[in-house]
């Protein structure tokens, strides 16, 4: 078990070692989301009513659960990468933790997604963002975030395994994840949709984690969207991370 | 020298820890009996049966697709045999392949670096796995870097690194843990001469410090330089075994082109030489061409037999089998042909 742990740092700190020196996926850290807040905050959240906050502060929330969410890429690039360059076999052929593979590619998400939140923390602020509540709610914000964007790692490593090149991960993960967070509470009120999307973006994760998130530091009436957040987060975990470890036997057991 | 006896010990010790009180394969590192593997429709390991004696260098040579990866992946534990056993120092591929793990050193087809790490975090972070700590992994990561000859590219990234770096560093974090067995899988495939020839001389230096390997290759130059023995396979069946000389005389030996002074002495230096050769010669303006039955003294003799003769020789070359030859021998079909690729990976 204490190996275990102790291979799952070695690889954690193998993924975030070599991040700095991909610098397109870098740039999809930092810059890329600036972009976003930018983008939503003054082209188009002019045209975007979000009665009871400002727009703003409507947006934070929800452009940190889409980024966190997308976090997990770095994971289905990697291990599909790991996959083809034969370093899923050099692993297997370690007496080390078999885990630890995955393990350590979802601790190093853990690590972006806090620096990613953070930046677009600080964006947020300096354009207007504040927090509503204290800090004991911020910080169980930043908890349940952390929380869900594990959550989606293990999805990102189910399906970096599932296709077969880094490309394909990029497009299929994209054509997910992208109506998923549209289509939801992150940028604009449910309620101006139309009602077969509103129906979708009720029920959506994104929408419920946004809302949780919106209460916890916007103070925005919780409903049950908290536990709803945590309920999510906990069943995407349980069902993506045995599918994910099962793909990962069978892919590099051929 | 010293330290060649030194890791031969090491390797002996090892040995006898992992072997069970007796069975098969007591002096060999590596046994494989009756090992299958399909994939699907394809029948990569047809039922193998392989010794390796231990620090000696086994060359496995086959086609594209004759199941050499395959085997290699069965052995270092990466897929799991259909039927059959396979013991690597003692012990079993499946049911003890965490303790086989601790004993072995892979450098797989494609050089298995992490580009975006340098050569020494490379190395420090295979040798954290092997268990080590952060201190010992990267003095022994620095001893193999200069060993290597990769000192100055340590602490660059290894995407930038050519191909035969990438190669070395490869081998190199095989070696980490100092294991006494050793899978290099088409180690120089896609290399420039000047770097095989490098990482030929790399691996002349393990083997000269006891390592028992197992090596996988499509060239026989490669087999014949590096290995003790060989073990031609095809079509996941072990078609010939035995030192590269006694497999090149049972391909049907040498070919002898003997270059004239004189045209005219044609016909007289076929019938000179017609006794070396199961095959009557062939003349070609001033070239003679015959098979010869074996290497040894082949050409002292055709030059005494030429001499007794009268006959003036300009040069005389006594050409190996090539690698088409022998799967053309051995086989039936040359070396190109078989691309199916059931032995490949997916």
């Amino acid at each position: 078990m204490r190996r275990a742990f102790s291979d799952t740092l070695v690889l954690a700190e193998r993924n975030l070692v070599r991040l700095p020196r991909a610098p397109e996926l870098l740039l999809a850290f930092t810059v890329q989301p600036i972009m976003f807040v930018l983008l939503f905050r003054y082209v188009f959240g002019g045209a975007i009513s979000t009665p009871g906050y400002s727009y703003v502060d409507f947006l934070i929330p929800g452009i940190i659960v889409q980024n966190i969410a997308f976090g997990g890429f770095v994971t289905a690039l990697g291990l599909n990468e790991d996959m083809h360059k034969g370093l899923i076999d050099r692993f297997r052929s370690l007496p080390m933790a078999r885990a630890a593979v995955l393990a350590g590619r979802t601790m190093a998400d853990i690590v972006t997604n806090t620096l990613s939140m953070t930046i677009l923390l600080i964006t947020g602020i300096i354009i207007g963002f504040s927090f509503h509540t204290d800090a004991l709610h911020v910080i169980a914000g930043i908890g349940l975030l952390i929380l869900f964007g594990y959550a989606f790692s293990w999805v990102f490593a189910f399906l970096g395994l599932l296709v077969s090149t880094p490309e394909a991960a990029n497009s299929v993960g994209f054509i997910a994840v992208f109506p998923l967070t549209f289509i939801s509470s992150a940028f604009v009120p449910v309620a101006s949709m139309p009602p077969v999307l509103q129906d979708f973006a009720k029920v959506n994760p994104f929408t419920i984690v946004v809302d949780a998130v919106r209460s916890l530091w916007l103070g925005a009436p919780a409903g049950n969207y908290v536990w709803g957040a945590v309920v999510w987060s906990v069943v995407i975990i349980a069902v993506f991370a045995p599918l994910a470890v099962g793909r990962y036997r069978r892919a590099a057991g051929q | 020298m010293e330290s060649g006896k030194l890791s031969s010990a090491v390797v002996a010790s090892e040995f006898v820890e992992g072997t069970p009180s007796s069975g098969p394969g007591r002096d060999h590192a590596i046994t494989v009996r009756g090992v299958m593997k399909a994939f699907g429709q394809v029948q990569a390991l047809a039922g193998i049966d392989l010794d390796v004696a231990r620090g000696s260098v086994l060359g496995l040579l086959g086609p594209n697709g004759a199941g050499k990866t395959t085997l290699v992946r069965v052995l270092t534990t990466l897929l799991k045999p259909d039927a059959g056993t396979a013991r690597v120092v003692g012990f079993d591929v499946i049911e003890q392949a965490a303790q086989l793990r601790e004993k072995i050193g892979l450098a797989g087809q494609y050089a298995a670096i992490d580009e975006n790490l340098t050569g020494l975090e490379n190395l420090t972070m295979v040798g954290r796995l092997y268990g080590m700590d952060r201190q010992a992994a990267k003095a022994r990561g620095n001893e193999l870097l200069e060993r290597f000859d990769l000192l100055e590219a340590a602490g660059r990234p290894a995407k930038g690194y050519s191909g035969g770096m990438r190669r070395r560093l490869d081998l190199a974090a095989a070696l980490v843990a100092q294991p006494p067995v050793l899978f290099l899988d088409e180690p120089t495939t896609g290399l420039d001469p000047r770097s095989r020839l490098s990482l030929w001389e790399v691996i002349e230096m393990l083997v000269s410090e006891g390592a028992t390997v197992l090596l996988t290759t499509q060239y026989l130059d490669e087999a014949d330089r590096l290995a003790d023995r060989i073990a031609v396979i095809d079509h996941g069946r072990l078609i010939a075994e035995g030192t590269s000389d006694q497999l090149k005389d049972r391909v049907g030996g040498e070919r002898l082109e003997v270059h004239l002074e004189d045209r005219a002495d044609g016909d007289g230096a076929m019938r000179a030489l017609a006794p070396m050769s199961d095959e009557q010669p062939t003349v070609e303006g001033k070239v003679v061409r015959l098979g010869v039955r074996a290497r040894k003294g082949s050409l002292v003799e055709a030059v005494r037999r030429l001499g007794e003769a009268g006959i003036g020789v300009d040069d005389l070359v006594l050409r190996r089998p090539t690698l088409d030859e022998v799967f053309l021998a051995l086989t039936g079909h040359a070396a190109e042909e078989a691309t199916s690729d059931g032995g490949g990976r997916p």
